[in-house]
């Protein structure tokens, strides 16, 4: 029977030209089966969201204009003022684009979900302090004091955890991150806690560029109309009218931007919690930061210069065969299993069959995923997900016949389904 | 009863989970890592409380060790910073050596002192530092179960 059941799973994820036989899989790497919705590239080196038009548009903009900078004005300026210019605006360019690349390919600090013995245990415990057994819906937090302020922590219906505090589920991304600022499409990745250092070196040295460049193509403009007159000033070099146009609407929102993500490190905040005036003294009296060092310079040197955690995720290791995996949802439906026994066998069979071949591109994934979303923060009303079963939470949209040996699917999500989609609409602004 | 197992080995052959113990993070200094000291019932009848305590403690000692801001990790962090990162291409950050540290201690505590008990401790990292997850053995005397079913299925091995 076992040779039986090996030889059966070896056979479907193997390619159809391979022989039924053959008891060697192909090892799959741990990005190819992630379950969030992000894009991997360069066999797992690099991680991004799944929309990442808006990225390349910044790209586009930053190479553009510092092109046409470097081809049009650098040559006068470097002539009629000094050649460290352009050595200068080169070095900038370069540290731009490096923090850039830096925050858009970096795992923000993704907590990979549980796993379905985690996930039992959680459950259980949840039941066993809430005293029910029937489909009454436990609340789902949890509150802890951090350094004398209370601090709730919501469990997260997705990853099935209790999110650490300052994390928080990324509707987008599909996953939680750690101290999740928010999710920046312009750099086409979530901002957190492994890469806030670069998003902020990122907007402060753009912010130096934008006004370096703009003061010098203006000022190339006036001393070339110094020279032949303003009109031909800028008929000479019509690229900088462009630049100073582009520089001159980036100034005032890349500026700002560093500015307010300068109080935000100052006060060890994150962009959520300021959003949300979790710790503004407009809630109560006694309501402080309780992360934050008390002096600003502690604060700063922490955000930018603390220790770099690892990614927690792994993306590159190598998927042990025999271990359980949580599989992706492949058609918006996450597989938890409600038992270990069945869990694996389940999990690998269904990893055969609706795995896609290399989930190297989630565009594979179809549209399901968009009613698949959980808000940030989305509360937990009672009546919301009757949770008797300890398989835990499908949120889903179609074929719910599909996995109904496994759970309960109707009741429960067309309810939650209408709640998370007038949230989502709110956090998705 | 539990019965003796000699090294890791063993333990893996010759017995089948039987339970996993979760020990959850302890968020009340804020959100630097430390596991919960807390014992729990069900290693009641396995393992000393000092023991576990132990363990549990040092862990925190050294994720706490990894995360310390201090002198040397602002000048890794600036050295870092002045070189565009490239130097993580050469050198190992000092949280990665830490944690080859901490897998060391585990490993060396899951032979010394766990295994021969029944249990397993896998490291917080392959948990998303979430859950010290401690694993139950049972000694069932047979082979042919695999090491992932649980006690339910287990029973119904040939």
């Amino acid at each position: 029977m076992r040779e039986c059941e090996y030889s059966q799973i070896s056979t479907r994820s193997s390619t159809p030209m391979e022989t039924p036989y053959k008891k060697r899989t192909p090892k799959k790497r741990k990005w190819q089966l992630f379950p969030g919705r992000n894009k991997f590239y360069c066999d797992g080196r690099i991680m991004m969201a799944k929309q990442t038009g808006v990225f390349y548009l910044t790209l586009v903009l930053i190479l553009a204009t510092c092109g046409l900078f470097f081809t049009f004005d650098c040559p006068f300026l470097a002539l009629q003022l000094t050649p460290v210019i352009p050595v200068i605006g080169g070095v900038l360019f370069l540290f731009v684009l490096g923090s850039l690349l830096r925050t858009s390919f970096s795992d923000p600090g993704v907590l990979p979900r549980a796993t379905p013995d985690e996930a039992a245990d959680l459950e259980r415990q949840i039941d066993v302090a809430n005293g029910t057994t029937g489909y009454r819906p436990p609340p789902r937090t949890k509150e802890v004091v951090i350094n004398g302020q209370t601090v709730k922590l919501k469990y997260c219906f997705t990853c099935k955890i209790f999110r650490p505090p300052r994390a928080s589920h990324c509707s987008l991304c599909d996953n939680c991150v750690e101290r999740f600022d928010h999710h920046c499409p312009w750099v086409g990745n979530c901002v957190g806690r492994r890469n806030y250092r670069f998003f902020y070196m990122f907007i402060l040295s753009l912010s130096f560029l934008t006004i370096f460049i703009f003061s010098f193509v203006i000022t190339h403009i006036i001393l070339e109309s110094h020279r032949s007159g303003f009109l031909s000033a800028l008929k000479e070099s019509p690229a900088s009218v462009l630049e100073v146009v582009v520089c001159f609407f980036s100034v005032w929102s890349i500026v700002g931007l560093s500015g307010f993500h300068t109080y935000l490190i100052s006060s060890n905040q994150t962009t959520n919690e300021d959003i949300k005036g979790s710790w503004s003294s407009k809630r109560g009296k006694d309501n402080y930061n309780p992360y934050s060092y008390g002096n600003i310079v502690t604060n700063c040197c922490a955000a930018l210069c603390g220790p770099l955690p690892p990614s927690l995720i792994d993306r590159r290791g190598f998927i042990q065969s025999g271990v359980p995996q949580i599989a992706p949802p492949a058609n918006g439906i996450p597989m938890y299993g409600s038992t270990q026994s069945q869990q694996s066998h389940m999990v690998s069979e269904s990893e055969n069959e609706r795995q896609p071949p290399p989930l190297s591109s989630s565009s594979k994934a179809p549209m399901v995923h968009h009613h698949f979303l959980t808000p940030e923060e989305m509360p937990s009303p009672p009546g919301m997900l009757p949770c008797g079963s300890p398989m835990g939470h499908s949120p889903m949209g179609h074929s719910p016949t599909v996995q109904a040996g496994f759970y309960n699917p109707a009741s429960q999500d067309s309810l939650h389904e209408d709640s998370v989609r007038g949230l989502v609409k709110l956090s998705s602004v | 009863m539990a019965t003796e197992f000699h090294n890791l080995q063993e333990l893996r052959q010759s017995a089948s989970l039987a339970n996993k113990v979760f020990i959850q993070r302890d968020y009340s200094e804020g959100t630097t890592c430390k596991f919960q000291t807390k014992f729990p019932s069900e290693l009641e009848t396995r393992i000393e409380r000092s023991l576990f305590e132990d363990t549990v403690k040092t862990l925190n000692n050294y994720y706490a060790e990894a995360e310390k801001i201090g002198g040397q990790s602002y000048l890794e962090g600036c050295l870092a910073c002045a070189t565009a990162y490239l130097i993580f291409l050469c050198i190992e950050t000092r949280y990665e050596k830490v944690l080859k540290k901490i897998a060391k201690y585990i490993q060396e505590q899951n032979e010394k002192i766990y295994a021969p008990r029944g249990l397993l401790i896998t490291d917080p990292i392959e948990r998303g530092m979430r859950v010290v997850e401690i694993s139950i053995y049972e000694d069932r005397g047979s082979s042919g179960s695999s090491s992932s079913s649980s006690s339910v299925s287990g029973s119904t091995t040939r």
